[in-house]
């Protein structure tokens, strides 16, 4: 019997948890497994945060693997223990507890939130919204009657934040420094429509706002916009963005740039290290959307394994996940030459789509209030599926595809005495005899 | 509302086609009326078409003319009958009678024809009293003069079931006529053997039940009877002693005839030689033979001739006046015939009398009067030409839409507008001869007023009211009689119901006829008008069923006469230029002003459109669904292309029914000349030169409005449907301000938010006005025709829950299956509802569909339809 591979993974969160799913079925037995978290638990989704904020799903929903997971594929977990240093001659890490050698040192730190350089950013009371420790004290907060929150990023995180919050019971403002909710998802139009419906919420939005400080005695109290406004809180989310948590790396020397920089089979500068999630940085680009992560998992699974793989990142879609409000964004939607547009608009009705075409493909998609077809457009995307044949019925999604075509002859004569409607018959009727 | 005099149920006559089929009215409680065939009437034995069916839509007071108006302003009868009167006894007085004239119709009653008739031709002294029965008719009354002496229809509808061969010519019976058609498919369906021969341009509906259909060029039927009468004699079908005893003239039509064998009627008429020659042997070798015929053989600059070819065969076979067997003229109004009887044509005196000595001293005397009008007077087109040179200087207008249905309609529309006087008495606001008239004169609409009237087979019957009069609305009868008595003429005009007048009729009909006049209902002579049942006439001892049959006619020498007819040559169409053929559809009748008011019937075709061969097609480059340009020298029309086979190469089909009521350029009636029938007056209606080209339209568009449109600047045409308007549009020029421009369009809300998809690129976008999630508006553009299902659209309307993405994507999803266009009206079943009870269910007929669909089990009329769509799939699948 040979000694296993060792296999060190830094980082408990979703892109590890499903690295280590692949790994353990595409080389089932070959590595032995030790698997770093930070965090005092094990892998756990985070997009199941906003749901357990908002009260409408547990903490126990939300964590992918168990205690008798681990054990049954013989990982050796460290949770709540911080890997401080690598060293990469001697093939370590270095932690808390000692030094743990590997064979193959994987690092999944993820990311870290972004916190805005301003006073009072360090009062208590001001919160990230990036792990269960920051859901629990909001809940801790919230449970207080009376008490009211400010949300600092209009973004996704933001968003699902404000409405989870609202729905404990608190006052919410959001303070988004672009013109629009979500400028990174959606257009002006599905923007200004989001905003409506937080408002009808009761959430208050600021767009076009600028944090200038946080001010409170020992603790947030307000937050105080540059021109001058207030706005009380008892907490202050901080949601305005993340950056790759990449220090471990940068300290061993590794290449760093905005994240850890790896190649195609997430190998980074040093060939016995591999990275993958938020923390990497590929080809200029960092990911913080889920779908790209898990192909970073499979990719890097292979290649444990021995087999060819490479990460080809794809369009991304969004979704924002707030009970009762749909949007589905996807792709390039920005308004330029060479790209199309088709637009159906029903602000009254809580409806919006906006499709971007490009050479007869789809490139970017935006959808408010009516999000089913979302995951069609997004595929006709990705296959880059050329569309005129379905041009007139795009918009309306899936079930207006080859639902009772029809011959302009046919629509506009009602009559049955020419050839056109007759074709027309012939083909229905065929169809239904075959 | 309609306000109700009663809630039984009410025997009266349709007042559609010439078929004249029985009616039973219910008024119903909540205002509206049920309506059903009388089973008892001879003429339809309990059918109805889709348009008979549909006859209780088509009486609400939307659009009526509901007060008397001068020069648009609402008055009292007293001011307005005054000045008609004033203004009529003016111009008598400086320009004599014949400067004043009436403009009648085949949809007034006997009774109102007859005061009008006694107005003009005894008492103003004026025979300028012609109805749109010219345009009908006239050849046909010509034909029968010349042949029988007398305007007489040998027949009756029991021949068509009785004989083995029925010849239609120029008649779409299936949907113009559609009870007899039905009569004649059972009467086939009983007897197989039974022949039927459909003589048509045009591959109609028709043609559908035909053994043999010669698809003959226009006035192609000229050739083919004398080529048959040609047939006959050389082959020894001729009946010598009927020919002998009881014609004349069959040397002459035969010397004529015999210049004309077949290949000469098979290049003249355009028909293959070998299908000519089977119609010929069918025809020799049948002795019950009905010869059907209608607008195709009238409407011709030489009607009156292609009518006595016709006669001529029968004369010479002595096919007439016998069980299955004669010529039988279909006529198209409700009563052209009676209108004949009282002698409503200019060239009639009255009672089936002409401007003998005399007639003029007989009528004379039972009128009371010295003052009766001695010769013709002005025929319709002659009437209208008289108006445009300043002639006539007062007219009046009765119950009919010359500028629609006159050729040269411009020049019509222009005559009106050049005479001084113009009077329009109509049951509608709003007709395109009515919005030219001084004054305007509520006329009481079918349902409010009581008469007779006469069908194709000489049958009178009763038109009874089931409905108040609306508003200030007077018979036609009473409005006259005001006039004439306030044009002096008292003692002779003191009527007080219509059965007196009808009594003065019947009275006159046997004046001095002691069996010398054909038209004779001594028999009704104190008749309990109330209740005659449909009777046909003459009446003398008992109603005779034939004519003829004795051999006895009503020339002086009591025979018949043959007629020499020289088929007319053809006509050569100069380069790039289509023949027009103008006719009918199913669902509508005459200028729309009443089935236009009905959802079901303005769902079959919503649209003027233009049908045209595909070769032609691709020759001048018309896309099917596309919109063109039909025009000549005279007029344009814009029209939806249809393409299809069914329409041979070298014409177009463009229907006569759209008026600038209901479409931007849709009056084809426009582009026809005036020229007409040398002995009947009757313009060739079908037979106009033209060209076509495609319109260059920017977008096209279709809407549902649950108000009606103010459309302008663009081509439109609108159609009525359940709670709403449809309509189909193109722009010539795309709207800079899409929103403004359906606000202004519509009549929008300020509050009505517009839900809207727009490809900018491709042009299309669709525009959605909701309210509470009912649709108030929707409208789609494109810039190829709209592919929006029509039927789908129009029950928007009343749908409920409506989502914006529904409707802007104008078609129902694959959840909701289009049941595609309408076939049936009765039960609004759709093409896609049939073929799926086809090819799904196994529903192989036309019987076997109606029991899984409905469709066909009510009035009939789609069922040629059904059967085709039945044959399509079986090829299809099998």
């Amino acid at each position: 019997m040979t000694t296993r591979h060792r296999l060190v993974v830094v980082g408990a969160g979703m892109a590890s948890g499903r690295a280590l799913e692949h790994i353990f079925a595409k080389a089932p037995g070959q590595y032995e497994v030790t698997l770093f978290g930070a965090e005092p638990r094990g892998n756990y989704s985070r997009l199941m945060l906003s749901p357990v904020l908002a009260g409408e799903k547990t903490f126990e929903e939300a964590v992918t693997h168990d205690a008798a997971w681990y054990a049954r594929h013989g990982v050796r977990t460290r949770f709540g223990e911080h890997v401080t240093a690598i060293d990469r001659h001697r093939k370590l890490v270095i932690s808390r507890g000692g030094e743990t050698p590997y064979d193959t040192l994987v690092i999944a730190t993820g990311s870290a939130p972004f916190i805005l350089p301003i006073a009072g950013k360090e009062l208590p009371g001001v919160l990230a919204f990036r792990d269960l420790d920051d859901v629990e004290a909001m809940i801790a907060v919230a449970s207080r009657p009376g008490t009211s929150a400010v949300v600092i990023g209009g973004g996704l995180l933001g968003l699902e934040a404000a409405a989870a919050l609202r729905l404990r019971g608190m006052a919410v403002t959001v303070i988004h420094a672009a013109e629009h909710l979500m400028n990174r998802q959606l257009d002006a139009v599905a923007g200004r429509m989001l905003q409506r419906a937080f408002e009808d919420r009761g959430i208050e939005v600021l767009c076009n706002a600028q944090t200038a400080a946080i001010v409170g005695h020992g603790k947030a109290e307000a937050v105080v916009l540059d021109d001058g406004r207030l706005c009380p809180a008892d907490i202050v989310v901080m949601a305005v963005g993340i950056r790759p948590e990449t220090r471990i790396a940068t300290d061993a020397g590794i290449h760093v740039e905005r994240g850890i920089v790896v190649d195609d089979q997430m190998r980074t500068s040093d060939p016995h290290i591999f990275a993958l999630g938020e923390c990497v940085e590929h080809n200029g680009v960092c990911y913080g959307l889920v779908a790209p992560l898990y192909d970073m998992a499979e990719v890097l699974a292979d290649t444990l394994a021995g087999r060819a793989a490479s990460f080809q990142p794809v369009e991304t879609a969004t979704q924002l996940k707030v009970t009762g409000i749909s949007i589905y964004s996807a792709g390039d939607f920005a308004s330029r030459d060479g790209h199309e547009e088709i637009v159906l608009q029903d602000e009254e009705g809580g409806v919006y789509k906006r499709l971007v075409l490009q050479d007869d493909r789809i490139v970017g998609a935006v959808l408010y209030g009516e999000t089913g077809d979302g995951p069609w457009f997004f595929d006709l995307l990705k296959q880059r599926t050329p569309t005129a044949d379905k041009r007139n019925m795009l918009v309306f999604g899936q079930a207006y595809q080859g639902s009772a075509p029809m011959d302009p002859m046919e629509a506009v004569a009602a009559s049955l005495v020419n050839r056109h409607t007759c074709n027309g018959l012939l083909n229905s009727a065929t169809k239904r005899a075959a | 509302m309609i306000a109700q005099s009663s809630t039984t149920t009410v025997k009266t006559t349709c007042p559609y086609c010439g078929v004249g089929c029985g009616v039973l009215a219910t008024p119903q409680a909540d205002g509206s009326v049920a309506i059903s065939g009388d089973p008892d009437h001879p003429a339809n034995f309990g059918r109805l078409c889709s348009k008979g069916s549909a006859l209780g839509e088509t009486l609400s007071l939307d659009g009526r003319l509901l007060h008397p108006e001068i020069n648009g302003r609402r008055t009292d009868w007293d001011e307005a009958l005054d000045l008609v009167a004033a203004k009529f006894r003016a111009a008598i007085d400086e320009y004599g009678p014949n400067s004043v004239a009436i403009y009648g119709s085949g949809q007034l009653l006997t009774e109102d024809y007859y005061v009008a008739n006694k107005l003009m031709k005894g008492f103003v002294g004026s025979a300028n009293i012609d109805t749109n029965s010219r345009l009908c008719m006239a050849s046909s009354v010509a034909g029968h003069k010349r042949a029988f002496g007398s305007d007489t229809v040998p027949g009756n509808y029991e021949d068509l079931e009785l004989a083995d061969l029925i010849v239609l010519v120029g008649s779409n019976l299936a949907w113009c006529h559609p009870v007899l058609y039905q009569r004649i498919a059972a009467a086939k369906a009983s007897r197989p053997d039974m022949r039927v021969v459909v003589i048509d341009p045009r591959r109609t509906a028709t043609a559908d039940i035909a053994d043999l259909h010669l698809p003959i060029q226009s006035d192609g039927d000229s050739a083919l009877f004398v080529g048959l009468l040609a047939h006959l004699s050389r082959n020894g079908f001729a009946d010598q002693r009927f020919v002998d005893q009881h014609t004349s003239g069959a040397e002459a039509a035969l010397m004529v005839a015999e210049d004309w064998p077949l290949e000469r009627v098979a290049a003249a008429s355009g028909a293959p030689a070998e299908d000519i020659a089977r119609f010929y042997e069918w025809f020799a070798a049948t002795e019950k033979a009905v010869t059907v015929y209608s607008q195709g053989v009238n409407q011709s600059a030489a009607g009156t001739d292609k009518v006595n070819a016709i006669i001529n065969c029968h004369l010479l076979t002595g096919r007439i006046g016998r069980r299955g067997m004669g010529p039988f003229s279909v006529t198209g109004q409700p009563n052209a015939m009676g209108g004949r009887e009282v002698g409503g044509l200019a060239n009639m005196l009255a009672a089936h009398m002409d401007f003998t000595e005399e007639a003029i001293e007989r009528v004379g005397r039972f009128w009371g009067t010295s003052s009766v009008a001695t010769k013709p007077g002005l025929k319709a087109v002659d009437l209208f030409a008289a108006m445009a040179r300043g002639e006539i200087k007062a007219v009046w207008i009765m119950a009919t839409n010359p500028v629609d249905s006159m050729p040269d309609a411009d020049g019509v529309r222009a005559a009106l507008r050049a005479c001084p006087f113009v009077v329009v008495s109509d049951m509608n606001a709003r007709t395109d001869t009515a919005v030219e008239a001084h004054v305007r004169l509520p006329a009481a609409g079918w349902g409010e007023k009581e008469g007779t009237v006469t069908n194709s087979e000489r049958r009178l019957s009763r038109q009874r009211p089931f409905l108040a009069l609306p508003g200030d609305a007077r018979p036609d009868w009473w409005i006259i009689k005001e006039v004439a008595q306030r044009l002096g003429f008292r003692a002779a005009f003191r009527y007080s119901s219509p059965a007196e007048i009808f009594a003065e009729h019947v009275a006159l009909s046997a004046f001095e006829n002691d069996g010398k006049r054909d038209f004779d209902l001594s028999g009704l002579v104190g008749a309990d008008y109330a209740s005659i049942a449909p009777t046909q006439w003459p009446v003398r001892g008992k109603p005779m069923a034939r004519m003829f049959g004795d051999g006895d006619f009503f020339t002086p020498d009591r025979k018949a006469r043959f007629v020499p007819v020289a088929p007319p040559p053809v006509i050569p169409t100069s380069p790039g230029s289509l023949v027009l053929n103008t006719g009918r559809v199913r669902d509508h009748w005459h200028t729309m002003t009443r089935t236009g008011k009905a959802a079901r019937l303005s769902a079959h075709y919503a649209e003027p459109f233009v049908e045209i061969n595909p070769a032609d097609a691709s020759r001048f480059n018309i896309r099917g669904a596309t919109l063109a340009r039909v025009g000549n020298g005279q007029g344009s029309a814009i029209l939806r292309a249809i393409v299809t086979d069914r329409q041979p190469r070298g014409q177009l089909f463009v229907p006569m029914h759209w008026t600038d009521q209901f479409s931007s350029n849709g009056r084809i009636d426009a582009l026809v000349r005036s020229k007409t029938d040398p002995v009947s007056g009757q313009p060739a209606l079908k037979m106009a030169q033209c060209h076509i080209e495609p319109v260059r339209v920017r977008l096209y568009g279709f809407f549902v409005s649950a108000q009606p449109p103010k459309l302008t600047g663009l081509y439109w045409a609108v159609a009525q449907t359940m709670g709403g308007t449809r309509g189909e549009l193109a722009w010539f020029d795309e709207p800079a301000d899409w929103e403004a421009w359906l606000r202004t369009s519509f009549d929008l809300p300020p509050a009505a938010r517009m839900r809207s998809l727009v490809d900018e690129r491709s042009g299309r976008r669709s525009y959605a006005v909701l309210e509470g999630g009912r649709l108030i508006l929707a409208l789609y553009a494109s810039p190829d025709p709209v592919i929006v299902s029509r039927q789908w659209a129009t029950e928007l309307l009343h749908a409920e829950g409506l989502s914006a993405s529904a409707v802007l994507a104008g078609r129902p999803g694959a959840y909701m299956p289009d049941k595609g266009a309408i076939v049936c009206s009765c039960f609004s079943v759709g093409a896609n509802t049939i073929a799926a009870a086809i090819a799904g269910e196994g529903c192989d007929t036309v019987e076997a569909v109606g029991r899984c669909t409905k469709a066909g089990t009510n009035c009939g009329s789609c069922r040629p339809e059904i059967r085709r769509i039945i044959e399509r799939v079986h090829v299809a699948v099998g």
